[in-house]
């Protein structure tokens, strides 16, 4: 029954806050229901939960199966931690209408949770539409003044991806026992090696644009840059981890000959792509565009280690999963408050905030240090054990992606170097600093940077029986 | 055992809690609260370490277990710290020589805002904290995580004056340089858990596991694991990074950039010399790069005008006669000479902090001349310094680079008469720095001179302390044919094994030393009576103007590699990205936009194009759902043919 409640809390919640005119009051509902939320989902951790299954479509023979195994989970805890963070910390922003823009917000939550739930596939088809359809909605509203090109590239790419997948999942149906959507079923699928290469297209496709892997990234840039912050973090904290979560549920299990026929060719593509966007976030002024390259970089190096098929870097993989969104909420909260206080974007305008608002630049600094992996923090391990199952795989795509965390230190300090020293510019100057709330957030989110940077143990027992399933035959 | 866990964690902890109570406190505590409490926690520390260095000369090296800090089911990396001979010598040299610079800080930093203040001992308790988990991490990991550490600490102290530009390049500078040695260290890490599944040393560093390694492993990863070395410890051609880093307070260059955190190359070769000693191909490649980058510096610090770029420049040079000796197998050697130029440089450096602050900021020597008689304590341990570094009997500098040009006479007599000549270049420079500082008359400003003072005793003390130790140091490794016993070569047999012998006659180690000293002492002459009565001009001659601008390294570095990483980083965001692959992409769109205005179903606005794939979605389900499969045996027929 928890399973269930994890879904239908965020869809009530959003059911709710849409009948709610006083924004304050909408605000406060949204974040106490995520926030027990959270707790459902901290409840889930401990043990091990018996699947919710219940007929759902039976002409189609598809079922309502909800299915929480480390993967899930950690995906969950991700999601259930980012949504009260991101509410508490742009609660004093103004939007209108802000109730429906709640409500949106929140029926994302529900459709991430159901991606990360989902047993069947076609149910996982359903929610992956739910996560994106309120997110066009919310981006083509309230985003800036390019929203509606940006919105229509968006969608048009992320469209397609499902289409794609929805494909996928068809073909794979016609050839399961029963024609079934059950992932059991889809895992002992009888394809030739043929169809499943053609299957593994379909669905890496799909998975190659949320992500997005170098050269189907282009929309996610501006739709970060354009997006209301809000939804901008839930985007880069959660969603782009469905396309990782992809693959690691449907893309290994169902089609490992497609899956090892193809290593070679995506961990190159995707290192390529690590270095690439490494190189343009140097360039960026922008500093929505600089976490969105950097973004771009990290998740890109995370489909690399994946696609080499050992066991460490998926290990790393899986904790990175959560590691790498805790660290760019951060980035995002205080890009955000510097946004909604100074007006702009634009680093040149920024410097001085160590002397202006030292306590934020503090934060800006730990957040900094999490995004180039330094030791102690949570992405140091995940990447090192990354790094460690691309050297396995090729030493010289090691040493190549490597060279990115050479420039993901060029391209962080640049960042703090910027808004944080120097002398306070006018921009800067005109700032109050970030609210209480907003505070609190990126407090404990530095914190439990630290925590799972030097005791990441409980990540690695949560995430173990994924990766025996994965990898122990 | 468990008094061994507890002491363990005391020495790392006391460092790290005073960070967290200065870094979180520093809008609450008073200047005086801060400065007690910050010096406090590393004189703990210290006290702690001595502890730990008599349990090891009692009962051997200890091994203590925490945690695991990654294990899963390939790899296991635990959480352990190792204290033995070589580790425990080098938490007495950083946590000692720590104390007293924080001691010194306390005056040094006095002018800091309250916030400011605690700021910056925070970020040197934290330094502490870093520099010991390097030393005391029982694998490469841990190690990496203080090597890491440091670094970071050296940046923000650089930087730590954020307002100034300049600054804040130097530190991001610093932290880039070792960021390119870091990716080697990685690397070679990675290729040791590849070859032999771990990164512990009590696995990696046996005969029996490296003898599992071909010789093209060893010589690789010792190769990277010496790319790290370079970056941390400034050696040709990741040295750039540390002149600039005298951007930092004078205290910083002392404890990081000079006595400890520079050392951690040669403490990291050291500590794997089982590996190094195993490929000749590295080794050489230590030694050359060694006594390269210890001649290129020397050649800079001659013609240097300002107090900390010398000592700087020196520092990279010193640190090369450490790698020379390391390349020649002198483990030993390196170590000792690593110890006595903590002592004496970082003796050099307060000597020039306690200058510069009675200078009232000014660190050009040609505008000071004569501060002997103002600055009585400074002077005196300034000249201990100098003869130290200098290499005059019996201060400790000459004991241990005497060592490191024998044992590298013994591999190959070029390799001695280079660091001769580098010996003589130091004596050189060393003297020049202080016949122009102290020596000579007075040539600054008139109000300058007004207010010329001795430093406070929490300055002094230091000076006084350090300046022992550089005149006696050398005592615990007089060589056994002066009748000495050699006392750290004894100690460091568990790491580096039996002393080598080098096969030279006593009488022969006498020659060399006795020609190498009196070299010395004739550089060290010409100094003092060239630069009693004259400071430098701007240099005149090619090769003057080529060593004051430092070889234009900076210069090549940043035509070579700065600036063309740059362009190309320009033309792949405003070319590829904008143009080509986003230029695609938007074609296609219009292209859907076109087609999608013809079939008419929509006006305009996003929330149609979104009812369009929608409906397509819907109809894709139906067709399937209705049509009994066909789209699917569409599908399958497609991939049959």
């Amino acid at each position: 029954m928890i399973l269930v409640s994890l879904l239908f809390i965020p869809i009530l919640a959003a059911i709710l806050v849409l009948f709610i005119k006083n924004n304050k009051l909408a605000n406060w509902t949204a974040i106490l229901l995520s926030a027990f939320t959270l707790l459902l989902v901290l409840q889930t951790l401990a043990a091990p939960i018996a699947d919710f299954d219940i007929a759902w479509l039976p002409n189609l023979n598809s079922r309502f199966v909800l299915h929480a195994d480390g993967l899930a989970k950690i995906l969950l805890l991700l999601t259930a931690i980012s949504f009260p963070s991101i509410l508490i910390a742009t609660a004093k922003n103004e939007y209108k209408q802000k109730n429906v823009f709640l409500s949106l917000l929140l029926f994302t939550q529900a459709g991430l949770m159901g991606v990360f739930l989902a047993g069947d596939a076609l149910l996982f088809y359903f929610f992956w539409e739910l996560a994106l359809i309120p997110v066009y909605f919310l981006c083509s509203i309230w985003g800036g003044e390019k929203r509606i090109a940006i919105t229509f590239k968006f969608f048009i790419y992320t469209f397609l991806g499902s289409l794609f997948m929805l494909a996928g999942i068809l073909f794979v149906n016609a050839h399961t026992v029963g024609h079934s959507f059950s992932i059991q079923s889809f895992v002992h699928a009888n394809l030739t090696n043929a169809q499943q290469v053609t299957a593994f297209a379909l669905f890496f496709i799909a998975f190659a644009i949320k992500m997005p892997i170098f050269p189907l990234h282009t929309w996610q840039p501006d739709a970060y840059e354009q997006s209301p912050t809000a939804v901008t973090m839930v985007m880069s904290a959660v969603m782009v981890k469905m396309g990782l979560y992809g693959i690691l549920r449907w893309l290994m299990p169902l089609f490992p000959f497609a899956f090892m026929a193809h290593t070679h060719f995506v961990v190159a593509l995707s290192v390529m792509g690590v270095l690439y966007a490494s190189f343009i976030a140097i360039r960026q002024d922008d500093i929505k565009r600089l976490i969105a390259y950097s973004s771009i970089a990290h998740i890109g190096l995370m489909n690399a280690a994946l696609f080499t098929h050992t066991q460490v870097a998926t290990q790393g993989v899986l904790i990175q999963l959560f590691s790498h969104g805790i660290n760019v909420l951060g980035l995002w909260i205080v890009a955000d408050i510097i946004e909604q206080q100074t007006g702009t974007r634009s680093m040149q305008q920024m410097g001085g905030l160590a002397k202006k608002q030292p306590t934020l630049a503090i934060l800006l600094v730990g957040f900094a240090l999490a995004n180039i992996a330094l030791p102690l923090t949570n992405s140091f391990v995940g990447e090192f054990l990354m790094f460690n199952g691309l050297f396995l795989f090729n030493p010289w795509m090691a040493a190549l992606a490597g060279v990115s965390i050479v420039l993901a230190a060029i391209y962080t300090l640049n960042m703090v170097q910027k808004v944080a020293y120097g002398d306070i510019s006018e921009k800067i100057n005109t700032m109050q600093g970030p609210n209480k709330g907003a505070q609190a957030v990126l407090i404990v989110l530095l914190i439990l940077v630290f925590i799972t940077g030097v005791y990441a143990q409980p990540l690695f027992d949560l995430t173990a029986d994924t990766l025996k399933q994965l990898f122990v035959k | 055992m468990a008094f061994m866990k507890i002491l363990i964690a005391f020495i790392l902890l006391w460092p790290f809690v005073g960070f967290l109570f200065n870094g979180l406190g520093r809008n609450y505590w008073s200047k005086k609260v801060i400065a007690y409490k910050a010096t406090g926690y590393i004189v703990a520390s210290f006290i702690a370490s001595i502890f730990a260095f008599l349990h090891v000369q009692a009962h051997g090296a200890v091994t203590v277990h925490y945690f695991d800090f990654m294990n899963t089911a390939t790899l296991k990396i635990p959480f352990d710290f190792k204290v033995d001979a070589l580790s425990s010598l080098f938490l007495l040299v950083i946590t000692g020589v720590g104390s007293l610079i924080h001691l010194y800080s306390t005056a040094y930093m006095k002018d800091e805002a309250a916030p400011h203040y605690a700021r910056y001992f925070a970020y040197l308790n934290l330094f502490i904290f870093s520099m010991l988990i390097l030393v005391l991490g029982d694998n490469y990991v841990v190690m990496f995580i203080g090597w890491e550490g440091v670094g970071l600490c050296s940046y923000l102290l650089i930087g730590y004056w954020f307002t100034n530009g300049n600054y804040n390049y130097a530190a991001k500078k610093a932290f880039i340089m070792n960021r390119i040695g870091d990716l080697g260290f990685l690397l070679a890490i990675f290729w040791l858990i590849a070859k032999l599944g771990t990164v512990n040393y009590s696995e990696v560093l046996t005969y029996e596991r490296i003898s599992n390694l071909s010789s093209f492993d060893i010589t690789g990863i010792t190769l990277l694991l010496f790319v790290g070395a370079m970056g941390k410890s400034a050696q040709i051609p990741l040295f750039t990074w540390l002149p600039d880093a005298m951007a930092g307070p004078t205290p910083v260059s002392a404890l990081i950039h000079a006595a400890t955190m520079v050392t951690a190359g040669i403490y990291m070769i050291t500590r794997s010399n089982i590996l190094f000693s195993h490929s000749e191909i590295t080794q050489n490649v230590i030694a050359i790069i060694g006594i390269s980058t210890a001649l290129l510096a020397a050649t800079i610090a001659i013609k240097q005008n300002d107090i900390k770029k010398v000592l700087a420049y020196s520092t990279v040079s010193q640190l090369g006669y450490m790698f020379l000796g390391l390349g020649v197998g002198a483990y030993s050697g390196a170590v000792f000479h690593v110890i006595t130029h903590a002592f004496f440089k970082a003796l050099l450096f307060l000597g020039a902090g306690s200058v510069i602050h009675a200078m009232h900021h000014e660190q050009d020597i040609r505008k000071m001349g004569g501060l002997k008689s103002k600055l009585p304590i400074t002077h005196i341990t300034f000249l201990i310094g100098c003869i130290a570094i200098a290499g005059v009997p019996p201060f400790s500098g000459f004991f241990s680079k005497d060592e490191i040009l024998a044992a590298a006479f013994a591999k190959s007599p070029i390799y001695w008469v280079l660091g001769v000549l580098g010996a003589a270049m130091t004596a050189f420079y060393m003297f020049r720095l202080y016949a122009t500082t102290f020596l000579g008359k007075f040539r600054g400003s008139a109000d300058q001179e007004n207010h010329l003072h001795e430093s406070p005793a929490a300055m002094t003390l230091p000076l006084v302390l350090l300046a022992i130790a550089s005149a006696i140091a050398g005592a615990i490794g007089i060589p056994e044919m002066m009748g000495g016993h050699h006392w750290l070569a004894h100690q460091l047999i568990p790491i580096v094994g039996e002393p080598v012998e080098l096969g030279l006659t006593h009488s022969m180690e006498w020659i060399l030393m006795a020609v190498s000293v009196s070299i010395a002492l004739i550089a060290l002459i010409i100094a003092i009576s060239t630069y009693i009565k004259k400071t430098d001009e701007e240099p005149s001659t090619a090769i003057g103007k080529f060593f004051y601008n430092k070889w234009h390294i900076d210069e090549l570095y940043n035509e070579a590699i700065v600036l063309p990483l740059n362009r190309f980083a320009g033309f792949l965001k405003n070319v590829i990205e904008k143009q080509v692959i986003d230029g695609a992409v938007n074609g296609t769109g219009k292209l859907v936009q076109y087609s999608a205005r013809k079939v008419r179903l929509i006006q305009n606005g996003q929330v149609g194009y979104y009812i369009l794939f929608m409906v397509i979605g819907i109809i894709l389900l139906f067709v399937f759902w209705f049509n009994d499969l066909s789209i699917l045996r569409f599908f399958s027929n497609l991939n049959q043919h």
